[in-house]
């Protein structure tokens, strides 16, 4: 320890000075897109202009969650939340807030609904009813300092587990935590440990799953980029419980922060000898590697994962033998998901009992979900299981924007299904989430709104599944690729009745028959939106009517004389614009679309400034 | 690098925790130290100053060191206000670097009000 301070890192250097007040800047992908960085270097020029460098500090955080409002910066001791900020509002900033202590109103967020801003993070509803597990660290450290995870109480669960716990107590801890595997299926964390502690086998390996790949899903993504050493961590423990001296995390190397953190997490805890030979001076030795994945969905499927970091083609293969009894090069392998893992130190740390006490009788704990589509507040959030999903809706992602109507919200990505708003009472929990049709997934919750056509969102995550698709078993690759041509055929207005019952029975036989799971659950779209949206199937075929208008195809673009004339002029911006020359008419004049020509791309209906142009 | 033993993860920690307590508002007390115009040219930097040097120098890792504005007497700057939780507000004037570390020593962290550098204690009404 002497040396450690006296040869003190830049990190221990700065953590180890007071100051008076903490900046945390997101660093998150998202914010990042939004020129965070370019924030923070005017932050620290600015506060070297007014010499606040020795009081003031600039943290740049993983995720904040609150993506929607991105560049973000929450000031501390305050906790003064500011939303959208750009590099010219800085200077005022930082003379009035840090140097003079008056909060500036204008950078503060403002909901929706409302007109006074909210000055403080805690009042702001998107983060007032959240819980904080997984993500406990977000926003609140540097990922990048170790000293910061540390100073959290970080690698304290470790030392424990070294120190007070036997291998079997912590595998028996995790069993009584409750803990599920957050990447999907929900497979009971504790029991998958003791299967693979009772393996008999001098070599045994343990591998985190980040090869998340649901449209739309960017959990793991933010807990890595936030808070990689509590991944690190709870692999450590894992290996300890489990009698594995090797790990590999899975990641695609489209997270390239993400990729970067890992690496620099890593380097720091085998600098500190928390990874490698006899770790915190105990017989416990371990060694981490990452795998960066080439993006292909089928990996994320864990066999197929196996297989990826073997070296070999990323295709499942037909289990038993399951991982845990052959796994990676044929030795006994646990594999869990991102979240799973930074779930991990705190029950150690906490108690199996603690974390029981939270979420549902079957669902213990909380749940990450990243929050897209037609809803106000983008972005990542931490619930209690059990919450239902009108409050993520509502009160945390703060409705549905520009007054139109909820439709339904699909969660579990392209295996998951789509929900409809009588169902939004349910509580959120792996049992609940199955029985409506869908699954809880990896995290993703994607909201669609009145203008969303179900049979065109149902062909958009097959288009996905059929891609991805590895073609090793013919119910997936044949059946997707059926799949797609008959929901193709019905959004272009060319279905039939029997194709419907057609699609229903090919659904049914990819699901029974596929090898791996993305075949099994690829047809939950298609099945839970004819369960609830069979109406908009049946208006398709029997009508040629898309109500949402999505389906081109079915759209007949219709000119109003008297508006066009009256209020536009006939300023003739559709005629000019219209690439099938369909549009005819003459300046100061209604101008007329000539069915037979046109082709629907809506370009008209999207350059009229007047309303002039409706679909039916 | 020396590795760690499991008795430096407990230093490192109370290290870092100087900076990381307050941003999660853990305090024992909040010195606000007015930085108007008037402020600041009377000396209130050098107060910020001397504030920042004693929680350094003593390891403090629970007091919240803010700024506000004037305090409407521009006369008797440089000023501070301390507040203990659940206490009143109590407002100290013409302070110097001596001043301050007999606040910070009495007041801060004792608890006890330096009575000779008192202006007074509470706040105006606000509504």
């Amino acid at each position: 320890m002497e040396q450690l301070n006296t040869e003190p890192t830049k990190t221990t250097a700065n953590a180890q000075k007071p100051f008076r007040m903490s900046v945390l800047v997101c660093a998150g992908t998202g914010c990042v897109s939004n020129n965070s960085f370019k924030v923070m270097e005017a932050l620290q020029d600015e506060i070297k202009k007014h010499n606040l460098e020795k009081e003031i500090q600039i943290v740049g955080t993983g995720c904040n969650g609150f993506c929607a409002e991105g560049p973000l910066l929450v000031v501390q001791p305050d906790e003064i939340f500011y939303a959208q900020l750009k590099v010219k509002d800085i200077p005022l900033l930082v003379e009035e807030h840090f140097l003079k202590g008056r909060p500036v109103e204008k950078f503060m967020y403002t909901p929706p609904e409302g007109e006074v801003a909210i000055p403080k993070m805690s009042d702001i509803d998107f983060f007032a009813h959240q819980r904080l597990i997984a993500l406990r660290n977000r926003g609140l450290i540097d990922p990048e300092k170790i000293d910061e995870y540390i100073g959290r109480d970080g690698y304290t669960a470790i030392a424990k587990a070294l120190t007070e716990m036997s291998p079997a107590e912590i595998v028996q801890e995790i069993v009584d935590s409750g803990l599920r595997g957050r990447g999907g299926a929900g497979f009971p964390s504790g029991v998958k440990w003791q299967l693979c502690a009772k393996q008999d086998s001098d070599t045994k390996y343990i591998v985190c799953n980040a090869d998340e790949g649901d449209p739309g899903a960017f959990m793991d993504r933010s807990i890595i980029e936030s808070d990689p050493h509590s991944v690190i961590e709870g692999m450590l423990i894992g290996a300890f419980g489990m009698g594995a001296s090797e790990g590999f995390i899975y990641i695609r190397n489209e997270y390239p922060l993400a990729l970067e953190r890992l690496h620099v997490a890593i380097e720091q805890a085998e600098k500190y000898g928390l990874l490698g030979e006899n770790i915190l001076g105990t017989n416990f030795s371990f060694k981490m590697n990452v795998v960066r994945g080439a993006g292909a969905f089928v990996c994320g499927e864990e066999t197929a994962l196996i297989a990826s970091i073997e070296g070999k083609l990323g295709e499942p293969r037909p289990r038993p033998p399951y991982p845990v009894e052959s796994g990676l090069w044929g030795k006994p392998t646990n594999i869990n998901n991102v979240e799973t893992w930074a779930n991990v130190p705190i029950i150690i740390d906490r108690g199996a009992k603690w974390f029981a006490s939270i979420g549902t009788e079957t669902s213990k704990g909380t749940k990450v979900f990243s929050l897209v589509g037609k809803i106000n507040n983008t972005g990542l959030l931490e619930v209690p299981m059990g919450i239902t999903l009108r409050d993520i809706i509502y009160k945390i992602g703060g409705g549905i924007p520009n007054g139109k109507k909820f439709k339904a919200i699909q969660s579990g990505g392209p295996s998951g299904g789509c929900i409809p708003e009588d169902q939004l009472d349910l509580p959120v929990d792996y049992e609940s989430l199955s029985e409506a049709g869908s699954m809880m997934g990896s995290g993703g919750m994607v909201v669609m709104d009145e203008d969303t056509c179900m049979v065109d969102v149902a062909r958009y995550f097959l288009t996905f599944t059929r891609d991805e698709s590895c073609g090793k078993c013919a119910p997936c690759r044949e059946g997707t690729w059926q799949m797609h041509e008959i929901l193709t055929k019905i959004t272009e207005g060319n279905g039939t009745l029997n194709d419907l019952a057609v699609l229903e029975a090919l659904a049914e036989v990819v699901k029974d028959t596929s090898l791996c799971g993305l075949g099994q659950t690829a047809p939950n779209p298609v099945i839970t939106t004819l369960r609830y949206f069979r109406d908009e199937y049946l208006a398709h075929i029997e009508k040629k009517e898309c109500q949402a208008h999505v389906c081109r195809e079915l759209n007949t673009y219709i000119i109003h004389g008297d508006v066009c004339k009256t209020d536009g002029k006939g300023c003739g911006v559709c005629r000019r614009e219209c690439p099938d020359k369909a549009i005819t008419g003459e300046k100061g004049k209604a101008h007329v679309i000539d069915q037979q020509l046109c082709g629907k791309c809506g370009v008209c209906y999207d350059v009229c400034n007047f309303n002039a142009i409706t679909i039916e | 690098m020396p590795k760690l033993k499991i008795e430096d993860l407990q230093k490192i920690k109370q290290r870092v925790q100087q900076t990381t307590n307050l941003r999660e508002g853990k305090s024992r007390a909040k010195i606000t130290v007015h930085m108007g115009t008037c402020g600041i040219a009377a000396g209130a930097r050098d107060i910020m100053d001397a504030v920042m040097e004693i929680i350094e120098n003593n390891n403090v890792d629970d007091v919240i060191i803010t700024t506000s504005g004037c305090a409407g007497l521009c006369s008797q700057e440089p000023m501070a206000t301390v507040e203990l939780p659940g206490q009143t507000p109590v407002k100290y004037i013409d302070l110097t670097k001596a001043k301050i570390a007999k606040i910070f020593d009495g007041h801060v962290m004792n608890g006890k009000i330096v009575a000779d550098f008192v202006l007074g204690v509470g706040s105006e009404q606000t509504h």
